[in-house]
């Protein structure tokens, strides 16, 4: 049983009209997608990133779901805190947090480390526009190599945190990659997650057309590029077991780096030398997939 | 682990702040160890894991996180405790803030232990002086017994519907943090009749009700009002305090004293200001003096924030002088309490001299006889006229002193 388009229509999502995004950002397709699944019985905890300033300036709310904004690092944290008052009180409430890249893979890696940990029955969902976007567009941890950011004008020189296998390898029951480019992936894996207890990890492929440097109209197929190219390949792992979602048929690596002007110094000796670190991770996670558990 | 409730026992500061928590039928409990503060969460651990206390407890991996759990638990609508000391407390800096702007009432217990560098797990005031500004109630206390009472006192308190900020209540590292005191645990059933259960009135996480907490204000937006609400919510707070001690006196028997505790001070020249620990060996102290001819009183303060302005003017007004004793120090400005308390004073007529001490830091012992040493010392000052300095180091080595005295010859 997968989530159909008819069934993303007929739910009803928290995301309002007139929020403060940016035109053609992957952040808000992706909430929009993951409220839907989640639903009305959703408390979001969302920590410094773009949606502090999507959810639009007090008094008013795009968003019509309970929202605690929070510092920075401590998203996870917080978010342990309303699950275990809600289980206190004996309420049922899915506790989600919403974070971008940078509040989970740099600043806010330890609380999320310590929630997984733990085992805290929460959702957590990094949409993951690869770089502080919100303050400007700086590098995190979770820019690609080679892409140019404000604080990388010459292209970052180091790999990103591979962030959702150090997660799995926290052992928690579920960790899923996902772009906005597959929306029904995306779909089926937030309703899979709603439905198992512990915590619970979604990364988000959500591509920003300022941070990115591509024209708006182009979000939803750069999301699929990344994909097709084995760029952002997505999977799941449940309890353990690694399992490659989507297996298109291979396109260049270049269709997608050519399309944004952040990687606009990649010579094409580099791309090639990037195919091959693609194929590689590609090849890793076909090779995990076979094997009885990851983690 | 369980305790003989309505009964006298020997327990430690650490303990009888674990005991108020249970006693206070606190829902979720997050905590990190740190020497001295590490024997409450064993406590509170050992209580619910025990069934003795009925309450989640949240194991977290840093004092950030523990202080963003409990304020998240209380978004949620949970009474939350959590405890810690020193760099747990400054880790926790800018968690603080967001539980006072956020208006939780969250109830933390402080074990007062000096900043490093150099490590040093003793007592001194550094860590919660210098989170002053972070809109919690401050309240110092002298005895194991004080700790328990304002503990269940400060969730009435913090929870009232004028004040809703969160508390702590600081107690002094060893000197009450690991020190048996006898402590009369009150019934649960008695504690429940004087604090009912938490009910948040302002806001809180419900979906059925949603609301966005904490998105960006504008400048021409309530972000100034909402600064200033925190600002009328902890002036009015001294009212409740005073309230709640009052009726914490009348049901339990015990009066630790409001915002600030007075002793023999109606009839006294001079009046000695501190606070914590230090109070109880002015106590002693006062009592010597007197029993000499002195005529000397004592100014306990309990709650530094809100801070007494009124009581401290209507108290000292008319008094030849205060001795105003910190076991912190805002360098180059002076004691935090004696740099408020000069203050407070100043516009007063016939405001008394305020001589300020600085001592006590990283845990150095000081006993009724220092309190006696800085008190003829400052009414030697002030019957001379010698106060050229707004405050002085008491208690250095030597070899530091002169240097410190050399200093004052040349000012």
């Amino acid at each position: 049983m997968s989530i159909t388009i008819h069934d993303l229509r007929k739910s009803e999502g928290s995301y309002l009209p007139g929020s403060a995004s940016c035109p053609g950002c992957g952040a808000t397709i992706a909430f929009r997608i993951a409220s839907r699944i989640l639903g009305p019985n959703t408390v979001y905890v969302i920590p410094a990133c773009c949606f502090s300033i999507i959810q639009s300036p007090y008094p008013r709310s795009a968003i019509s779901a309970p929202i605690l904004n929070f510092a920075f690092a401590a998203a996870a944290a917080a978010a342990s805190g309303v699950q275990r008052a809600y289980k206190f009180l004996g309420k049922d409430v899915n506790v989600v947090v919403w974070a971008g890249d940078g509040g989970t893979v740099d600043i806010g890696i330890q609380a999320l480390s310590g929630a997984a940990e733990r085992g805290e029955n929460i959702i957590y969902i990094c949409y993951d526009n690869e770089a502080y976007m919100n303050t400007g567009i700086q590098r995190s941890g979770a820019t690609p190599i080679k892409a140019i950011t404000k604080t990388t004008p010459m292209g970052k020189q180091e790999m990103p945190k591979d962030m959702p296998m150090i997660v799995a390898a926290h052992r928690v029951p579920y960790v899923a990659t996902a772009s906005v480019g597959y929306p029904f992936d995306l779909a089926n894996k937030l309703e899979k997650a709603k439905r198992i207890k512990g915590f619970r990890y979604i990364q988000i492929f959500s591509p920003c057309p300022p941070g990115w440097d591509f024209p708006v109209e182009k979000t939803a197929e750069i999301g699929k590029l990344a994909v097709d190219t084995y760029f952002w390949p997505l999977y799941e792992i449940e309890e353990g077991k690694l399992r490659v979602t989507i297996k298109p048929r291979k396109k260049p690596l270049k269709e997608f780096i050519r399309m944004q002007r952040r990687f606009e110094f990649l010579k094409d000796e580099e791309i090639e030398e990037m195919e091959k670190l693609v194929m590689e991770k590609w090849n890793f996670l076909l090779h995990l997939e076979r094997s009885e558990r990851v983690f | 682990m369980n305790m003989a409730e309505g009964e006298w026992d020997i327990i430690t500061g650490n303990h009888a702040a674990a005991l108020a928590a249970k006693l206070a039928r606190v829902g979720v409990v997050a905590a990190y160890p740190i020497t001295p503060q590490t024997t409450v969460v064993e406590y509170l651990a050992s209580f619910v894991e025990s069934g003795y206390m009925n309450a989640e407890y949240i194991r977290v991996e840093s004092e950030h996180s523990a202080m963003a759990a409990v304020i998240g638990a209380a978004a949620a609508g949970a009474r939350t405790f959590t405890a810690t000391s020193s760099q747990g407390l400054l880790y926790m800096a800018e968690v603080l803030h967001w539980a006072a702007g956020s208006r939780t009432p969250v109830g933390m217990a402080v074990i007062n232990r000096s900043v490093g560098p150099p490590w040093n797990i003793h007592v001194d005031h550094q860590d919660t002086m210098s989170q002053r500004d972070t809109g919690w109630l401050q309240l110092y206390v002298s005895s194991n017994q004080e700790v328990l009472d304002t503990i269940i006192m400060m969730y009435k308190v913090a929870e009232h519907p004028e004040v809703m900020l969160p508390f702590m209540v600081c107690l002094d590292a060893f000197v009450l943090s690991h020190t048996f005191m006898p402590v009369n645990v009150p019934k649960q059933e008695e504690v429940d009749d004087f604090l009912p259960p938490y009910r948040p009135r302002h806001w809180m996480l419900d979906p059925s009700d949603p609301i966005s907490f904490g998105n960006l204000v504008f400048p021409d937006d309530e972000y100034q009002e909402m600064r200033w609400s925190i600002d009328l919510s902890m002036r009015r707070a001294l009212e409740v305090i005073e309230e709640v001690a009052e009726e914490f006196s009348e049901k339990f028997g015990r009066y630790h004293g409001g915002a600030i505790m007075k002793y023999r001070i109606s009839d006294a020249d001079y009046v000695i200001l501190t606070s914590a620990t230090l109070a109880s060996e002015a106590e002693v102290a006062v009592d010597m003096m007197r029993d000499e001819g002195l005529s000397i009183g004592l100014l306990k303060l309990r709650s530094f924030r809100p801070f007494p302005h009124h009581s401290i003017r209507e108290n000292l007004q008319g008094k030849k002088g205060v001795i105003v004793i910190d076991r912190s120090i805002s360098f180059s400005s002076g004691g935090p309490i004696g740099t408020e308390v000069r203050s407070s004073l100043y516009d007063v007529s016939g405001a008394p001299a305020v001589v300020n001490y600085i001592t006590g830091l990283g845990g150095r012992d000081i006993t009724y006889n220092d309190v006696i040493a800085m008190s003829k010392d400052a009414i030697s000052r002030i019957s001379t006229g010698r106060l050229r300095k707004p405050y002085y180091w008491h208690k250095l080595k030597q070899d530091y002193q002169r240097i410190e005295l050399a200093e004052e010859v040349v000012s």
